[in-house]
C-alpha cells in the first residue's frame, strides 16, 4: 500500500491543461499543409501527378489539396520536390463537412458546433461507440489514448462505451472492409437516435492508403451520414480531440 | 546440423535467381521440410504462385542457431495435394491460406476453412462453394456435445476500441474446452494489391499492414527492396531503424503491461503505463513526426536525421522516462494479488508452441529463443544484440515478465544508440530491382518476426508479395492456451498475447 502511494507522488498529476493550454507538438509533426500560391502550371501539374493518392487536384488555376486523402507523408514529392505546399504544425484539422476538407484558397472551415437541439442533448455528456472497419490499430491506438491521464476525455463529458445501445456516437475507424461492412451497419442500426457519425483518420473518410484495394470500400461514402471528418494517418489525438470540443462547442 | 540437400540456402541478403531454383516434385519437397522441421527447423513462410502449368508453392525455412541460413523450396501442384498439416501442424494456416486464394486443396487437410473470408484469386473455384459475396464468419465451427456444454460467441465487434474477429469458445460451465477464432473482418486485399509494384503507396501500404508496427513493417520492406536492388542501407541508417524499432517495442510493451494490469484490477499500472506508453510515442514522433514512425524508413535508409541537440533532448526524456518506467511496471510485478492472477494462467506448453511454430514474444515466454536480431541479424544487431531473453513457464506471467525484462533491455539499447551514433550518409539509391528474382525481408517487430518474401517480374516488378506477421502463427497459440482456462479469463489472456487482427487479415 505504502509503495503504491510513493509511486503514485513520483507519477504526479500529469493531465494537461488542453484546451485552456494549447498542447506542445513534436517539432517534426506534420499538420495541416500550407499550399503555394505561386507556382507554374507545370510545377503545379508535376505536384498533382506526384500524389500517389490522388490529395492533390486544381481549381480556378490553383492548387487544391484534399485533406481527407491527404496521409501527411513525411517524403510527400509535392512538399520535397516540387515545393508546392509545407507541413505546419497546425493540428486543428476536423470539420462537419466532406467538402470542407478541399483546401485550396488557404483558409481551413474548422468544425461548427452541433445544432442546438443536439448541443442541449448531447453537450454535456456524449456517449462514442468505436468500430474499426479495417483500421490498421494505429487510429484505434489514438482514440484509446484519449482516455488515459494526460488527455482524461471524461472531464469534458466524453466517454467510449461498450455497446450501441448507450452510445450518442459511432466513431468509424478504416477504410470499410467489405467484410466488416455489415457488422458496422448493424452496429449504427443498433443505436437510438439521433445519433452522430464521426469518420476518423484518413482510411474512414476516403481510404487512406487503400484506396485501390478491391475489398474495401474507399471508407465510409455513402454507406452512413458523417457529422465529423478527422483528417490524418494516424491522427494526433489532439486533432481528434479537438474536433470532439469543436462538435460540442467547447472550443 | 544444416538443411536437407534439396535446400537452395542463402543469407537474407542475397536474392535467389528464380532460375537456379529447383522445381521438385511434391514427395521430395514434402520430405524435406518435414525433415527440416524434425530436425529443429521452421517454416517462416509458404505461399503460391500461379502459372500456366499448375500451382507452384514457395517454402522458405529457419533454423534458429545463429548461423543466418534461410532455406527455400519450390514445388508445383494440381488441383489437389497432399495437406501436410497432418504431419506439420504449423502449417495449417499456410494451406488453408492457398486453398482459399488459389482454390486448390490439401487433401486430408483436417481444419480446411476459409481464412479470410474473400473470393478466390483471379477466377478460381472457391472450395466451399460460396455463393455470391462471401460472408465473413459463416463456417463451420467444432462443436462440443453434451449436457452442460454451452457454446459462447463473441465478436466481431468488441467492447472496447479494438480491432474487430470472432471468437467461439466452447465451454463446460466456467471452463474453455476449446476456442476457435475466426478473422478476416479487417482483409484490406492487400497482397493483390502489391501486385505490380513497387508504386508510390507501396511503402504507406506496408506501414499498415499493422499499424502498431509501422516501422518494423516498413524496415522488412525496406531490406527486401534493398536486397533485390543489391545495395544495403548505410550503417547510420540502420542505426536509426533499430532506434525506431525500439522506440515501437518500449511504446507497445509498455502499453501491454498496463492493459494486464487493467485487466486483473490493479490501477496504478494500468494508469502510469498508459501515459507511459504515449511518452515513447512521442518519442517516435520527435524523431519523424509521426507517433507509429510513419515515413522514418524507406528502402536506401531512413528519411530523418538527428542532430546533437535532438540527441540530447531524448537523452534527457529517456533519463526521466527510465525511473518512472520502472516505478510503473515493478510496482504491479511486485504486488502478490496481481502475480496470483498472472501465474499458472494461460499456460502454453513449449511444445505446443514449437508444433504450431509460434514466434516472438510468446515463443520467448516458453523457452524458444526466436528473435531475429539473434539468430538472423543484420549488421547492426550482429554487433549489438547478445542474446534474446527468454522465460519458462509459458503462462501470462511469462508472457508479462518478459515483456518489463525486454522494456529494461530496450532502454538500455536506446540509450546506446543515441550515443554512439556514427556519422554518414542517411541513405543510398536504390538501383533497379533485378528481375525474376526472390529476396526476403526479415525484422524482429515487438510482436515477433515479420517476414516478406517477393517474386520479381521480367521487368523487376512484384509478381507476388508474400507477408508473414507474426500474428499469423500465433493466433493458434492464444487458442491453445485457452483450453482448460476459466472464460472468465479470456480478455487477460489476450492481452498477454497482444495480437494483430489487420496483421493476419492482410
Amino acid at each position: 500500500m505504502l509503495s503504491i502511494l510513493r509511486e503514485r507522488l513520483r507519477q504526479g498529476h500529469r493531465t494537461s491543461k488542453y484546451p485552456k493550454i494549447e498542447p506542445t507538438l513534436a517539432g517534426r509533426f506534420r499538420g495541416l499543409p500550407q499550399l503555394n500560391e505561386e507556382l507554374s502550371p507545370q510545377t503545379r501539374q508535376a505536384a498533382i501527378a506526384s500524389c500517389p493518392f490522388e490529395a492533390l487536384s486544381e481549381a480556378d488555376e490553383r492548387l487544391r489539396l484534399d485533406l481527407g486523402r491527404c496521409l501527411f507523408c513525411a517524403d510527400c514529392p509535392a512538399v520535397c520536390q516540387h515545393r508546392a505546399m509545407q507541413f505546419t504544425g497546425d493540428y486543428r484539422l476536423a470539420v462537419r463537412r466532406r467538402e470542407d476538407l478541399l483546401l485550396h484558397d488557404g483558409t481551413l472551415r474548422r468544425a461548427d458546433q452541433l445544432s442546438d437541439k443536439l448541443l442541449r442533448l448531447f453537450g454535456r455528456s456524449i456517449k462514442l461507440r468505436q468500430v474499426s472497419a479495417g483500421g490498421c490499430n494505429a487510429c484505434e491506438a489514438d482514440l484509446n489514448v484519449l482516455s488515459t491521464l494526460l488527455f482524461d476525455l471524461g472531464r469534458f463529458g466524453i466517454q467510449f462505451v461498450a455497446s450501441p445501445r448507450h452510445a450518442d456516437g459511432l466513431v468509424v475507424t478504416g477504410p470499410v472492409t467489405e467484410n466488416m461492412r455489415e457488422a458496422l451497419l448493424a452496429t449504427y442500426a443498433a443505436m437510438p437516435e439521433p445519433r452522430l457519425v464521426i469518420a476518423a483518420g484518413a482510411c474512414a473518410i476516403a481510404g487512406g492508403p487503400f484506396r485501390t484495394s478491391n475489398q474495401a470500400h474507399q471508407g465510409i461514402g455513402d454507406l452512413l451520414p458523417v457529422d465529423l471528418y478527422i483528417p490524418g494517418c494516424p491522427f494526433h489525438p489532439f486533432t481528434a480531440l479537438d474536433g470532439f470540443l469543436r462538435l460540442l462547442g467547447k472550443i | 546440423m544444416s538443411f536437407p540437400a534439396t535446400a537452395c540456402c542463402f543469407t537474407p541478403n542475397q536474392r535467389v535467381a528464380l532460375a537456379d531454383l529447383p522445381l521438385l516434385n511434391y514427395a521430395d519437397f514434402a520430405a524435406a521440410l518435414l525433415q527440416t522441421v524434425a530436425e529443429g527447423g521452421r517454416i517462416a513462410s509458404y505461399f503460391g504462385r500461379p502459372t500456366a502449368a499448375g500451382l507452384e508453392i514457395f517454402a522458405l525455412a529457419l533454423r534458429d542457431d545463429r548461423r543466418g541460413r534461410l532455406a527455400l523450396w519450390r514445388t508445383r501442384v494440381g488441383a489437389e495435394f497432399d495437406a501436410l498439416t497432418p504431419l506439420c501442424p504449423q502449417l495449417h494456416l499456410f494451406e488453408r491460406e492457398l486453398a482459399e486464394q488459389y482454390g486448390v486443396r490439401p487433401v486430408g487437410h483436417p481444419w480446411l476453412k476459409p481464412v479470410r473470408f474473400h473470393r478466390p484469386w483471379g477466377g478460381a473455384v472457391d472450395l466451399w462453394d460460396r455463393k455470391g459475396a462471401c460472408s465473413c464468419g459463416q463456417m463451420d465451427f467444432y462443436q462440443v456435445e453434451g449436457e452442460e456444454v454451452h457454446e459462447v460467441a463473441v465478436g466481431p465487434v468488441h467492447a472496447g476500441i479494438i480491432e474487430p474477429g470472432h471468437f467461439r469458445f466452447q465451454c463446460h460451465g466456467e471452463e474453455v474446452l476449446h476456442l476457435e477464432i475466426s478473422l478476416g473482418y479487417q482483409h484490406r486485399g492487400l497482397e493483390p494489391d502489391l501486385i505490380g509494384g513497387p508504386q508510390g503507396r507501396t511503402p504507406y501500404q506496408l506501414e499498415a499492414v499493422a499499424g502498431d508496427s509501422s516501422i518494423a513493417q516498413a524496415t522488412a520492406y525496406a531490406e527486401l527492396v534493398e536486397t533485390l536492388a543489391g545495395i544495403s542501407a548505410p550503417p547510420r541508417a540502420l542505426q536509426l531503424r533499430a532506434l525506431g524499432l525500439e522506440y515501437e517495442r518500449l511504446a507497445n510493451h509498455v502499453g501491454d503491461v498496463g492493459a494486464l494490469a487493467g485487466d486483473v484490477g490493479f490501477l496504478p499500472t494500468s494508469s502510469f503505463c498508459g501515459r507511459l506508453r504515449g511518452d515513447y510515442l512521442n518519442l517516435s514522433a520527435e524523431l519523424c513526426g509521426s507517433r507509429f514512425g510513419r515515413g522514418l524508413v524507406r528502402p536506401g535508409g531512413v528519411v530523418f536525421d538527428l542532430d546533437d541537440a535532438l540527441i540530447k533532448r531524448m537523452c534527457e526524456r529517456l533519463a526521466i522516462l527510465e525511473p518512472e518506467t520502472r516505478g510503473a511496471i515493478d510496482l504491479c510485478f511486485d504486488t502478490p494479488s496481481v502475480l496470483a492472477r498472472f501465474e499458472g494462467i494461460g499456460c502454453l506448453r513449449t511444445e505446443d508452441a514449437e508444433a504450431l511454430g509460434l514466434v516472438g514474444l510468446p515463443a520467448r515466454a516458453c523457452g524458444l529463443a526466436r528473435d531475429l536480431r539473434q539468430n538472423y541479424p543484420n549488421s547492426f544487431w550482429a554487433e549489438n544484440f547478445g542474446d534474446c531473453l527468454t522465460e519458462d513457464s509459458g503462462d501470462i506471467f511469462a508472457r508479462g515478465n518478459l515483456r518489463r525484462r525486454e522494456i529494461y533491455a530496450a532502454l538500455a539499447q536506446v540509450n546506446q544508440i543515441l550515443r554512439r551514433l556514427t556519422a554518414g550518409p542517411l541513405t543510398r539509391p536504390v538501383a533497379a530491382l533485378a528481375p525474376n528474382s526472390l529476396a526476403v525481408g526479415l525484422c524482429e517487430g515487438w510482436r515477433g518476426e515479420l517476414v516478406h518474401v517477393a517474386l520479381t517480374d521480367d521487368a523487376g516488378r512484384f509478381e507476388r508479395y508474400k507477408i508473414v506477421d507474426p500474428s499469423f502463427h500465433n493466433w493458434s497459440g492464444l487458442a491453445q492456451a485457452l483450453r482448460g482456462q476459466q472464460i472468465s479469463d479470456f480478455p487477460l489472456c489476450n492481452k498477454s498475447f497482444n495480437l494483430s487482427y489487420c496483421g493476419f487479415d492482410l
